[in-house]
């Protein structure tokens, strides 16, 4: 095979630009958490590719796993947050939304 | 070996062209169905760097539970039947300044990964990662691991606790 180390850290660079531009210029919430799950995953990427390539063989995977682990209860919350939003403003435009409570 | 490569550029077109479509699609809708593709080229890409078990559980954490959830969400808080459904961006001078700053801190990376003398040690080839890894949880990352799940219990219960309607 000879896509190497570069060619695994250029498609993560690339997804990490697009997550965050997603996150930067977007208004609703839900759009900016899919950027924010880009970015993970182009973390992860980095993690499995240098695991690979970098001899740090299963430990990669693992601080790979964390990641995931710590995306879902991130994604868990966020979602709940964002659902009391929406009941309080009756929209999830970020910029919008300046105090918790009504 | 070349059809591995052919493999590869395939995933990262499916990546690249799917995440684009996720940033930039004005349907909040078709962005959560461009992320299923998204999540399944990475998975695709952890198969070629020998990540079995990571794949699997890239499969059915993220398309199977956050993908969901995400498209629960996007349900819940927009008016699907209504013109409510797209998704707003800031004003044109942020976006374009925000995009040049993005594309600007892409096009450096990408040249320090191809600049740098990557010292490569190619990992032994292993027939399935899922024994290596559960041994290491129980005993390198057993405190890591515990903490994990007490973080997943504290956000169930979290989750719940704010999602809850105040008046029933």
């Amino acid at each position: 095979m000879t896509v190497g180390l570069e060619g695994y850290l250029a498609i993560s660079a690339i997804l990490f630009c697009l997550g965050l531009f997603g996150v930067i210029t977007r208004k609703n919430a839900i759009m900016v958490l899919m950027g924010l799950e880009l970015i993970l995953n182009s973390a992860n990427i980095n993690f499995v590719a240098f695991a690979k390539f970098g001899g740090m063989n299963i430990d990669g995977h693992i601080a790979a796993i964390f990641v995931i682990i710590l995306a879902a209860a991130e994604a868990a919350v966020a979602l709940a947050i964002v659902l009391n939003i929406f009941q309080n403003y009756k929209h999830v435009n970020i910029d919008e939304v300046d105090s918790l409570k009504e | 070996m070349e059809i591995l490569d052919a493999v590869f550029y395939l995933f990262a077109l499916m990546i690249v062209g799917s995440a684009s479509v996720v940033v930039f699609s004005k349907n909040i809708m078709y962005s959560a169905f461009a992320l299923l593709f998204t999540l399944f080229g990475v998975a695709g890409l952890y198969v070629l760097l020998n990540a079995d078990f990571l794949a699997v559980t890239q499969i059915m954490i993220y398309i199977g539970g956050i993908l969901i959830l995400i498209i629960f969400g996007v349900m819940m808080t927009n008016k699907i039947r209504g013109v409510d459904i797209k998704t707003g961006v800031s004003g044109k001078v942020q976006v374009y300044s925000a995009g040049a700053a993005v594309l600007v801190l892409g096009i450096t990376m990408i040249s320090i990964f191809n600049n740098t003398e990557w010292l490569i040690k190619d990992a032994p080839a292993l027939d399935a990662t899922i024994k290596p890894i559960g041994r290491l949880l129980l005993t390198d990352y057993l405190i890591a691991f515990e903490a994990a799940s007490v973080l997943l219990l504290a956000a169930i219960i979290g989750a719940a606790m704010i999602a809850r309607r105040k008046k029933a």
